[in-house]
Formats: structure tokens, sequence, C-alpha cells
């Protein structure tokens, strides 16, 4: 065991304990249980809100699976993974002010609750919506879950095993004692380790290399393919690389931990704030972590596992006690997301099941056993599934979003931005979202030289407008009633 | 009893609608950026590729540059552009 590596990660994992205590306590005062416990009282400033965006967003995929891949593919992967730029700006642009009214007026905690007010109560809608959220994030999560046991792993020597059990028990004990706030709160700690952590690995990593120019003549020399925008082999195509602006950057708009986060903001001027923070920050990190991942190529030659490359170059380039302390970055990025998801799959269990459909008059005592139970079930079931881990990390997680996106964009966005936008229209086009993903995903992958994503969002957007269209009538009757 | 309903002409959605189309805005213009640079520069024979502080120029200019241009944007566009409102409901009174 390396314990001047582990000693600042234990300090790290200590100090996100105490902000989940901090954060209890507003939880035991709170007058409404389920607004803090899910979305912290609607009280996020500007650089929490930035923060929290990041880190939930910024996930194992960017710091572990992204890093790993660029080292594979060359610089084409760093262009690629640019596309999140936009995420920064986009979503909260998007669905900024009027997202946030609207959920105000609706009293909206979930994605779902919002869903559900928008497309007059439909029973459908939001039972499809939170069965599509369970299965997705749960996905998701357990992607996060084996990138954090995997980095605990290689850092400490114990057994992917034990390295899961730590990485879960934290994880769930400090969601259930302190809720959104605990998350959003650790989240902003986490992002700032990110933040740091990126840049001094970034600076190690060209240093080691012997400068930029040094390290990019190594690259073109072993492979002239890994500094061209085609990837190692030229299978990086213009098309397939730009369709990643849909999964990576606009498409983010309608994930719902980033939702949910645009529903938590105090004021229009904490959004402005993260609309600025948000971009840099992202920015940055996307650029530095994947450039390391290039970077440490000419260093670490013959690494096999992708995963591995971050912790394994941070601990070539740095002295042992700063290693420890900046690899807090990718273990800050994947228990951020990790809890956030945790606490979404929970809300969705226990606010749009568990209160929707089998106990609307349950009491706040039972609410809050209720949510805490589910919290600590959902959490020992992702522990299961990552027992056994499938392979490759990043596209479990990719999956995820695309499934996610398929079924939410149009009826969030259309929700906003078009009136005429119906019930009838969002199912079907939830439906055929994520029908045409899973169909697509596995048998026509990269249909036409694009990403799988691309092809259902086209579908369920043709779905919503026809669908919404031809029942029209539904609406404009209900469009009276709101007149009258 | 269904406050649920949204005002349609409520004159907050004006603003938030401007700025919703300033967002497509930028993410069309930052797309413009990102690949005219990097397809641009970076389709020629890697033998023939100029350098920019040692990265190669496609890289520079798509993504080095690109997101310093799309953070200034995205202050400029915050501080001159997008109009606070309150998020409470006061036309309830109304």
């Amino acid at each position: 065991m390396n314990w001047q590596v582990i000693f600042p990660l234990i300090i790290f994992v200590i100090s996100i304990f105490v902000v989940g205590f901090w954060s209890s306590r507003h939880l035991k005062n709170s007058s409404n249980f389920l607004q803090e416990y899910f979305l912290g009282s609607r009280e996020l400033g500007g650089f929490i809100l930035a923060m929290t965006m990041v880190a939930t967003y910024g996930s194992a995929s960017s710091f572990i699976g992204g890093p790993g891949t660029a080292y594979t593919q060359g610089l084409g992967w760093v262009l690629l993974a640019m596309a999140q730029v936009a995420t920064g700006y986009f979503t909260l642009l998007i669905l900024g002010k009027k997202f946030a009214i609207y959920a105000r007026k609706y009293k909206a905690i979930t994605l779902i609750d919002f869903l559900r007010s928008r497309y007059n109560n439909s029973k459908s809608v939001s039972l499809v919506a939170a069965f599509s959220i369970i299965i997705f994030i749960f996905s998701a999560m357990a992607a996060q879950w084996v990138g954090g046991a995997r980095l605990i792993e290689s850092l400490t020597g114990l057994s992917y095993t034990s390295a899961l059990f730590i990485f879960a028990v934290c994880v769930i004990i400090y969601v259930i004692i302190g809720g959104f706030r605990a998350v959003a709160v650790t989240d902003s700690i986490q992002g700032v380790v990110m933040f740091v952590g990126t840049l001094i690995i970034l600076i190690g990593t060209i240093i080691a290399g012997g400068g930029i120019s040094n390290i990019i003549s190594d690259l073109a020399r072993e492979n002239p393919n890994l500094v061209t925008p085609f990837g190692h082999d030229g299978g990086l195509t213009p098309a397939y690389v730009s369709s990643f602006w849909i999964l990576v950057g606009v498409g983010v708009v309608a994930l719902p931990q980033v939702t949910v986060r645009a529903m938590s903001y105090k004021s229009s001027k904490a959004m402005h704030r993260a609309l600025i923070t948000g971009t840099i920050v992202v920015g940055f990190i996307m650029l530095g972590m994947h450039l390391i991942g290039v970077f440490a190529r000419p260093i670490l030659p013959d690494i096999a596992v992708g995963d591995s490359v971050m912790p394994l170059i941070t601990m070539e380039v740095l002295p042992p006690w700063l290693a420890g302390i900046v690899l807090a970055a990718p273990l800050a990025a994947i228990m951020s997301t990790v809890d956030s998801l945790l606490l979404l799959v929970s809300s969705a269990v226990v606010k749009d099941v568990y209160l929707n459909f089998i106990k609307p008059s349950a009491s706040s005592k039972q609410i809050k056993q209720v949510s805490f139970g589910v919290t600590t079930v959902l959490g020992i079931l992702v522990f299961a599934m990552a027992l056994s881990p499938p392979d490759l990390l990043i596209w479990l997680n990719l999956f995820a979003f695309g499934g996610l996106q398929s079924a939410f964009i149009w009826p969030v966005i259309m929700g906003l931005y078009w009136q005429r936008g119906n019930q009838h229209g969002a199912l079907a086009s939830m439906v055929v979202g994520v029908s045409s993903y899973i169909i697509v995903h596995n048998f026509a992958p990269n249909m036409m030289g694009v990403h799988s994503v691309v092809f259902p969002i086209i579908f369920s957007l043709l779905a919503f407008v026809i669908v919404s269209l031809l029942t029209k009538e539904t609406i404009i009757s209900n469009s009276n009633k709101l007149q009258a | 009893m269904n406050h649920n309903e949204i005002d349609h002409n409520d004159p907050r959605f004006k603003i938030a609608n401007r700025e919703a189309l300033i967002g497509v805005g930028l993410v069309i213009f930052n797309f413009i950026w990102w690949y005219g640079f990097a397809y641009g520069l970076g389709s020629t024979p890697p033998e023939e590729y100029t350098y920019v502080f040692g990265l190669p120029a496609w890289f520079f200019y798509s993504c080095v540059v690109g997101t310093i241009i799309m953070i200034v944007l995205v202050i400029i566009v915050v501080k001159g552009f997008l109009t606070e409102v309150s998020f409470e409901e006061e036309e309830e009174t109304k």
C-alpha cells in the first residue's frame, strides 16, 4: 500500500463527510423534507450551481474512460470531447429562466413532476418517464461505480470487490445523511479539486514529456494519425465526431440530472454567474483531461487498459503526496456523478412512483423513511451490479446518456417552447425515442456514419410533432380552459 | 383548483425565449468555428502541418482558441444581453 498516496485521499473523503453532516442539519430543520432532500430547497447560488452541473456531468467517462480513449485515439478524441464545451452555456440558456419559472409554478421537484404538470397530469407520461429514468440512470450509475472501484483498486492495491465496497459505503452514507444540498456542496468542492487537479496533472505530464513540441513529435513519429483529427486508424470521420455534438453537447439539456439542477437555482443572477463559471470550468477540464490522455502516450507507451491511464500517469509524473491530492480529482468526479444519480433514481422511485401511484397520502415521517430506505436499497443494488463489471465503461455510460436523451429531449424542450405539444405527443416521443435508440444501438450502430443517438432523436421529434398535431382538439379545448 | 396554469403571455417568457435563441446562436457559431478549423486545417497530410505552441495548428485554433472565444462570448452575452427576472410568482395577485 502506498500510504503517501492514500493519506490525502482519506482526508478528502473525511471532508466530504463533514459536508454531509453539515447538510443534514438543513434536512432536519427543513419544513419541506422532499424539497430539501431532493432539491436543496431551491437555494443554489451561481458558483455552487456551476460546479454541481460540471461535477455531475463530468463523470467517470470524462476522467477515466475519456482520457483512456484519447490515449488510444490521439488528438482526434480531444477534438470530439470539446463538443462538451457547449453544455456549459447551452443547457443553462435553453432551460434557463423558463424552466425555473415553470418548475416553481408547478412546485416540481423532479423532471417527472415537470412533465406531468405540463402534460395534463398524464399518468402514462409519468410512468414511462419514471421507467426510463430508473433503467437508464441505473446503468449509468453502475458504470460510474466500476470506474470508482477501479480507481481505488489501482491506487491502493486492494481487491476490486473491497474497493467497490468502500466506495459504495461512502457514497450511500453521505447521500442519505445530507440529501441534495450535501451533494451540491460536495460537488463544488469536487469541482474545484477537478479543476486544480487537471491543471497540475497537465503541467506535470508536459514537463515529463519534455515539452509540448517534443510530445507531439514523439506522437507523430509513432503514428502520424495520432496528431490528425481522424484518430489512430483514421476511423474518426467528421460525421461521426460531429454527431457527438448531439450526444455530449446540446442533448445534455434533456438529462434528468441536469434538468433537476436547472430547477434548483436561487435567482436569475445565480444562473448568469453559473453560465460564465460553468463554461470556463467545463472548457478547461475537458481540454486538459483529454490532452493528458494523449500526452501520456509517449511517457507511458504500453498501457493496456485505457481506464488506468489517468491514475498511472499521475503517479508517474507527480511526487506521491501530490499524486494523492490530485487523484482525488477523478475520484471526486465519479463520486459527484454517482451521488446525484443515486438521488435522482431515489426521487423517481419515491416521488414519482410511490407518492403518485402507491401511497399519495403518506405522512412526512413515512416519506422520510421511504426515501432513506429506497436510497439504501438502490445503492446496494448498484453495488451488486458493479461486482461483475462490463469491460468498456465509457460505452455503458454513453448508452445511458443516449437513452435518456432520446426519451426526454423533446418532451422537455417542446414542453417549454411549443404550446401545441400535448401529452399524446410527449408519450409517443418518449416511446419512439427509447425503442428506436435501443434498436439502432443494438442492430445498426453508427448508421450512416453518425452516433446511434442521432436518428432516435430525429424520430422522436417527428413522433412528438405529428402526434401532437393529430390530437389537436384536446389542446384547443385545454387552452380555452386556460384562458377562461 | 388548477394553479398549474401557465400564462403564456408572461413578459418573462419573452426574455426567456430570446435568451434561448442566443443559446442556439452560440452553439451554431461554436460548431462552425470548431469544425472549420479542425477539418479545414487538419485534413492536409500530417507532414505538412504547421504548429503553434507545439500543437498542430488545426488543434490549436479549433480546440484551444475556440474554447477561449466561447468563454469570451459567453461573458459578453451574460454581461450585455441577459436580463434579470424574478422567478417568484407576482402575478398571482393580479
